[in-house]
């Protein structure tokens, strides 16, 4: 059913765990569909210097998580805004029809993650922008 | 690993048939090959061994021969009993009663009935242990009751439902009475007067026979609708030319299993408890899905809170144990099992569930070797899970 790849990546899969001081955090899914993707990004200099993710999903949801995460380290923000679903998919070899809509959610899980670090940044300098002007 | 004899957990999904069965049947692929219906001598031959076929399984649900027709499987025996009662008797009414827990060929089949048909069909709920309270099938009856269908035990969770007291309300109330026994062959007795059922359904390849071919016992006197017509056997209620060497299988099958019946419920039931003391001592936050003592023998049904089943699955297949789930994302369905959510069980905890179904050729060994790996896997799978807080 699932490609080697698919396989590889469900069983021994890349950047597992949590960021705990992440500059983003992107958490998609619902358990009610039963799949739940969390994605942490550390950014420097608008590059996407380290990447963890924790999912709660059948192999291909494990997979195209790790595989994800392999496609965005060290990525421009602008680059991996990009990386889109099914792109993640073709990166392993392709998925099961009935995978292609609910497990294929790495992508979003990414895009999540880089609008959470925009929006805490975009924060970040209206407060800035009111200290400099009280 | 590859080496290692693949542990078969998933005898409520299919079985190995009996070499025993095998050797039954051969002989009428090439040898006796005849047409039942034809006069001469080889048509006579395949019609001797559709009788002999015919009263071996008439034995084991002491009824007559002429009661049993022979069909294609599980699934036309269901569609047969239901849909034929349902048309014959669409004058006298448009209601039919069955349970939130069927397998998909009662469920979908009553769906149909009343989609396209128009009848109303009343879905009894199951308590948490996915038992129907035969009170609430009998709050349900109407004067326009035609139809009954209640399971005799459930394919995901393994319990087993009171047909008999069941069958007793069905009887007073005159309204004809179908179980889908398709899991209780070689479990439980199928004695359909001791059940009081009017209609039985088995599937040959669920204890050790080929697939595709099933049995409906259809009680004498009841008015059912074919529905394959045709040139009018098995007693005009199921047209097609016999398929001969497959009823012999399934006949002998039946009979093997029938024979060694209560030994090997005691064997699987003895195995069956190990499994699960094994599991829900050694691996927190999991469950034993269905009822605790009303259940067949064989079945085990699982759920690890916080992981889902598929991942479970497919790392127990590369330890070469294969065993199945009620998760969606295993069966490709739209959401997690309709039995666990029916038994009250929180979408988000049905979808760890992982059924593991044990036969003859397991072994106190096979289940030590799944204790040994099942605790690792589920806990690698919860350092993955962002719901388990560890």
């Amino acid at each position: 059913m699932y490609s080697e790849l698919v396989m590889q990546h469900f069983t021994n899969p890349s950047n597992v765990g949590v960021i705990e001081d992440a500059d983003g955090v992107g958490k998609i899914g619902n358990p009610m569909c039963g799949d739940v993707m969390e994605m942490f990004i550390k950014v420097k200099d608008n590059r996407i210097e380290d990447v963890k993710f924790r999912t709660f999903g059948c192999g291909a949801a494990i997979a195209t998580s790790s595989i994800a995460t392999e496609m965005i380290k060290g990525k421009s923000l602008d680059e991996a805004v990009q990386l889109s679903n099914k792109a993640v998919a073709e990166a392993l070899g392709g998925l099961p029809a009935q995978k292609m809509h609910c497990s294929n959610l790495a992508a979003d899980a990414v895009r999540a993650a880089i609008d959470d670090y925009r929006s805490k940044q975009k924060d970040k300098g209206d407060k800035q922008g009111k200290t400099a002007d009280p | 690993m590859s080496e290692r004899r693949v542990i078969y957990l998933d005898h409520a999904a299919t079985t190995r048939v009996d070499p025993r069965v095998v050797e039954a049947m051969l002989p009428y692929f090439t040898e006796r090959y005849g047409n039942a219906s034809a006069i001469y001598s080889l048509g006579r031959e395949a019609r001797q061994a559709l009788d002999q076929a015919r009263a071996g399984v008439a034995e084991v649900f002491n009824c007559s021969p002429k009661e049993i027709v022979f069909t294609s499987c599980g699934t036309e025996s269901d569609n047969l009993a239901i849909r034929g009662v349902a048309w014959m008797n669409r004058e006298r009414g448009d209601h039919i009663i069955t349970s939130s827990i069927e397998h998909h060929a009662v469920s979908h089949t009553c769906e149909q009935l009343e989609k396209q048909f128009g009848f109303n069909v009343t879905y009894v709920p199951v308590d948490e242990y996915g038992r129907v309270d035969p009170g609430d099938v009998e709050k349900a009856t109407t004067d326009g009751t035609v139809l009954i269908s209640i399971m005799y035990a459930n394919n995901e969770v393994g319990t087993i439902e009171p047909i008999s007291e069941i069958g007793e309300i069905a009887r007073n109330y005159g309204i004809p009475f179908h179980t889908d026994a398709v899991q209780a062959a070689g479990s439980l007795s199928l004695d359909v007067q001791e059940l009081n059922v009017d209609l039985l359904t088995l599937s040959s390849h669920k204890f050790y026979g080929p697939k595709g071919v099933g049995v409906l016992y259809v009680r004498e006197g009841l008015g059912l609708m074919p529905v394959q017509t045709g040139g009018g056997h098995e007693n005009d209620l199921r047209s097609g030319t016999e398929n001969v060497p497959y009823i012999v299988g399934l006949a002998k099958a039946l009979t093997l299993v029938e024979e060694r019946r209560e030994e090997e419920s005691q064997r699987l039931a003895a195995l069956r408890d190990h499994l699960t003391d094994g599991v829900l001592s050694s691996i927190p936050h999991s469950r034993l899905m269905g009822h605790p003592s009303e259940r067949l023998p064989n079945n085990a049904n699982f759920v690890f809170e916080h992981v889902e089943g598929e991942g479970i699955l497919l790392s127990l297949d590369m330890q070469g144990i294969a065993a199945s789930s009620g998760s969606a994302c295993s069966t490709g369905s739209a959401g997690p099992s309709h039995v666990l959510l029916a038994m009250g069980v929180q979408p988000s905890v049905a979808h760890g569930s992982v059924r593991m179904t044990l036969g003859r050729e397991n072994t106190e060994e096979d289940v030590d070797r799944v204790l040994g790996v099942l605790p690792g896997i589920v806990e690698r799978l919860r350092a993955l899970s962002p719901l388990y807080a560890g």
